[in-house]
């Protein structure tokens, strides 16, 4: 993190002001760490830290710079820091939940004062006067008109919106029913009548505005967080001026021309060529290719691959917007575009329901008329018809039901984006994996077994004279001995006198090796034959077990990785899979996914890097690891925190049993309409009835929803000998 | 009857007032953040809203 925080700063009457997003901080422990140690420098007035959205309000006396130190004071504590920037649609969410929340507030105050009056009519019955009937129908009619006017404006406007282009939604019946539940009510109590249907109408804005703040409340929510984990990872560049200083700006500025300097493990901000310095380049997180390229002073270095050696000057060729990770950016959105067709559950029901419903009221109405019924008792039984099917249950039964499993996930670190998401999830039959970086941990490891104990010590102690990553992965097995006349050459290799005895470490022409397999590492001790040194990645200890557990629940395992097909071979044996696929291209991961859902199959794919992103975005659902790319992140789904597969297994969990708990939902609701809908078809619902049909239809659903909170959390290891670990307890927390 | 045109305007203006009290809560931002409040509440020096 070498941001600089100071343009973030606010100065206002002499003070500063910064808001920062802290990532790590989960409980009261880290809040009180966080709040106190802040509070105990002396310029620091005001230390604020909000829990949910994970951002620090901090306010102090003195320069803007000041904010990178308190950033710093942050990391030590153990929290990494990045300047909060205020987003649109952050604004919009809140402003949105915030006017959901004022609905519900007016609607509850308007239903029980509206309750408290029917309660009197209905309990009066026949004993109360007329008058006083009129008159507390004109009261209960004072209070719920402009509360209906105001708490259903969500409704209307949605049904507005679909009418004007000419189709239907859940909130066209929904808003009928209010306006004529109001509307007949009205014109009942000028007439004196004896029912109306104020506390109905109530009711139902009541019940479905809560069904919309879970809604809105989870959608705020999961946006957050994934915009949390982006500002974290904010990419800048090194730009050198021409006065030969040395500028940091955002990786967005860069423009074609400019020359940057990428240190030693910074990833290169844009696609350019190299000025000088010979560089080693980790393009794993691009490509899926494990090995190291070494490029020099000419060739082109692609957008977010990672330079492994010394300082390189960059000059840059294309500005980012159009680079190498732009056209993986296009791939991504066009690949949106195609998941944001999926049609929701709760909308799929409201096509099919919205429909029935008219007919049925319609039916009802005409029905009456034939059976010779007046016209005001035609139309009272047809609006009974429309208030009782209300969708008050269905509207509930997919946010209740996700809002808790969200929760459910959200408390062992995985991050589900999006309701539908989760729909998704649960239809999944193919599950693809990238390697590097996904099922094995992207890091360096050599198979050092076919070496002398003694030749072995010599390497090393020779191989800790270099920074080179592949000797680093070697500097475990240095050991006491003497060194002398060590000579690095740069791309090729590292020689020096090792306790006496000349040691040679690198590739294949300088060791000698002459025309060997060019992979790996090569060492020659003396005049020895030349020994070689395979070296892999290795695959992430959960990985296996993850693997099995989704074998074991019916789906298809499947890999498909850049990186070369013994390596993948060898990996893909050691985890169980059988079908694997090697050195593919980004548009073919793309091609391999497409054709599985020709097939009909839906398939979850699990990367990390680059050239996963636009697979990520293809596959009808998406995880990635919070580690990896930001590009795979924002084109995925679900996003596993704590670097560990572990917890997929356990989403997969959740996601079918929320799927099953929103089809129960779905039938407890259509049971309850095919018990009510006669009675009010046949004229025999009062609106005593409609009001405890409707609330107990509601509360039954969203009982039947907090029953998924149990969901895992009882359960033992999913294989004897096994356990799993989950993020939350893994000590994230760093108080 | 009478008891009626006294009561039933003491309950709105009792509910109005909950009201009133919920949408004041809600504008100075009581609502913000129920996680760290749930916490802070635990802790021993907590820092109230100022």
């Amino acid at each position: 993190m070498s941001v600089t925080l100071a343009p973030f700063v606010r100065i206002a009457g002499g003070s500063a002001s910064v808001d920062l997003v802290v990532d790590g901080a989960r409980c009261g422990g880290c809040l009180a760490k966080i709040e106190n140690g802040l509070q105990a420098l002396p310029e620091v007035t005001q230390a604020r830290m909000n829990l949910t959205t994970s951002r620090l309000h901090l306010v102090w006396n003195g320069p803007a710079d000041a904010a990178d130190l308190f950033a710093r004071k942050l990391e030590e504590m153990g929290f990494r820091a990045a300047p909060y920037i205020q987003n649109d649609s952050d604004q919009r969410d809140a402003q949105a939940s915030r006017m959901l929340l004022m609905a519900m507030a007016a609607a509850a105050f308007g239903l029980m004062n509206v309750m408290m009056l029917s309660i009197a009519v209905w309990s009066g019955g026949a004993d109360m006067a007329a008058s006083t009937r009129t008159l507390l129908h004109w009261v209960s009619a004072a209070i719920a008109l402009p509360i209906a006017a105001y708490a259903g404006r969500p409704f209307f406007l949605s049904a507005w919106q679909a009418l004007r282009v000419r189709t239907t939604n859940m909130d066209v019946p929904i808003s009928l029913a209010i306006l004529l539940a109001c509307g007949l009510s009205l014109y009942e109590t000028w007439h004196g009548h004896v029912h109306t249907y104020f506390d109905a109408a109530l009711m139902l804005i009541f019940l479905l505005l809560i069904g919309r703040f879970l809604d809105a409340r989870l959608r705020a929510r999961t946006g957050m967080a994934a915009r949390q984990l982006a500002a974290l990872q904010v990419t800048d560049a090194k730009r050198l001026r021409t006065d030969g200083q040395v500028e940091t700006l955002p990786a967005t500025q860069v423009r074609p021309g400019d020359q940057l300097i990428v240190a030693r493990g910074e990833r290169i901000p844009a696609d350019g060529i190299i000025l000088s310095g010979n560089a080693q380049i980790d393009a794993a997180l691009v490509t899926g290719e494990t090995a190291l390229q070494a490029l020099r002073v000419g060739d082109i270095v692609y957008s977010g691959t990672i330079n492994r050696s010394d300082a390189i000057t960059v000059s840059v060729l294309k500005a980012s917007s159009d680079s190498f990770l732009a056209d993986i950016t296009a791939m991504v959105e066009a690949g949106q575009q195609t998941q944001a067709r999926y049609v929701r559950l709760a909308d799929r029901a409201a096509r099919a329901y919205v429909p029935v419903v008219h007919s049925l009221a319609l039916l009802t109405l005409v029905g009456w008329l034939i059976a010779g019924g007046t016209p005001r008792t035609a139309i009272l039984n047809a609006i009974a018809v429309l208030i009782i099917t209300c969708p008050c249950a269905l509207g509930l039964a997919v946010p209740a039901v996700q809002v808790t499993a969200v929760g459910r996930l959200f408390s062992r670190g995985i991050l589900v984006r999006s309701g539908d998401a989760l729909e998704r999830l649960a239809t999944i039959s193919h599950v693809v994996f990238d390697k590097t970086g996904t099922l094995t941990r992207g890091q360096i490891t050599p198979d050092v077994t076919a070496i002398d104990h003694d030749d072995l010590a010599r390497i090393g102690t020779l191989a800790r004279q270099s920074s080179h990553p592949l000797s680093e992965a070697l500097h475990i097995y240095a050991a006491d001995l003497d060194v002398a006349k060590i000579t690095e050459v740069e791309g090729e290799g590292l020689m020096g006198e090792v306790d006496g005895q000349s040691v040679r470490l690198g590739q294949t022409s300088f060791v000698g090796a002459g025309d060997q397999i060019d992979t790996g590492l090569w060492a020659r001790i003396g005049d020895q034959a030349p020994v070689h040194i395979p070296v892999s990645d290795r695959t992430r200890p959960e990985a296996r077990t993850v693997v099995r557990d989704l074998s074991d629940m019916g789906l298809s395992v499947r890999m498909l990785t850049g990186d070369a097909p013994d390596t993948a071979a060898q990996i893909a044996q050691e985890l169980g899979i059988e079908m694997v696929e090697a050195r593919v291209k980004p548009a073919q991961k793309l091609a391999h996914i497409s054709a599985l859902q020709d097939k009909g199959r839906s398939v979850l794919m699990v990367g990390d890097g680059i050239n996963d992103a636009p697979a990520l975005s293809h596959a009808n659902a998406s995880a990635a690891l919070a580690s990896g790319t930001e590009i795979s992140r924002s084109a995925s789904d679900i996003v596993l925190q704590g670097d560990t597969l572990a917890g997929l297994p356990f989403a997969f969990r959740v996601a079918r049993s929320a799927r099953a708990r929103v089809r129960e939902n779905f039938g407890l609701a259509i049971g309850y309409n095919m018990l009510a809908v006669p009675l009010a078809v046949f004229g025999h619902v009062t609106p005593l009835v409609a009001a405890l049909a409707m609330s107990a239809s509601s509360l039954i659903v969203t009982l039947n929803a907090l029953r998924l909170r149990r969901e895992g959390a009882y359960e033992g290891p999913a294989h004897p000998g096994q356990t799993y670990v989950s993020p939350a307890r893994t000590g994230k927390c760093a108080a | 009857m009478n008891s009626l045109l006294w009561l039933i305007p003491i309950a709105l203006v009792l509910g109005l007032t909950a009201l009133a009290t919920f949408v004041w809560a809600l504008r100075s931002g009581q609502f913000d953040d129920p996680d760290g409040d749930a916490e802070r509440m635990l802790s021993d020096d907590d820092f109230p809203l100022t």
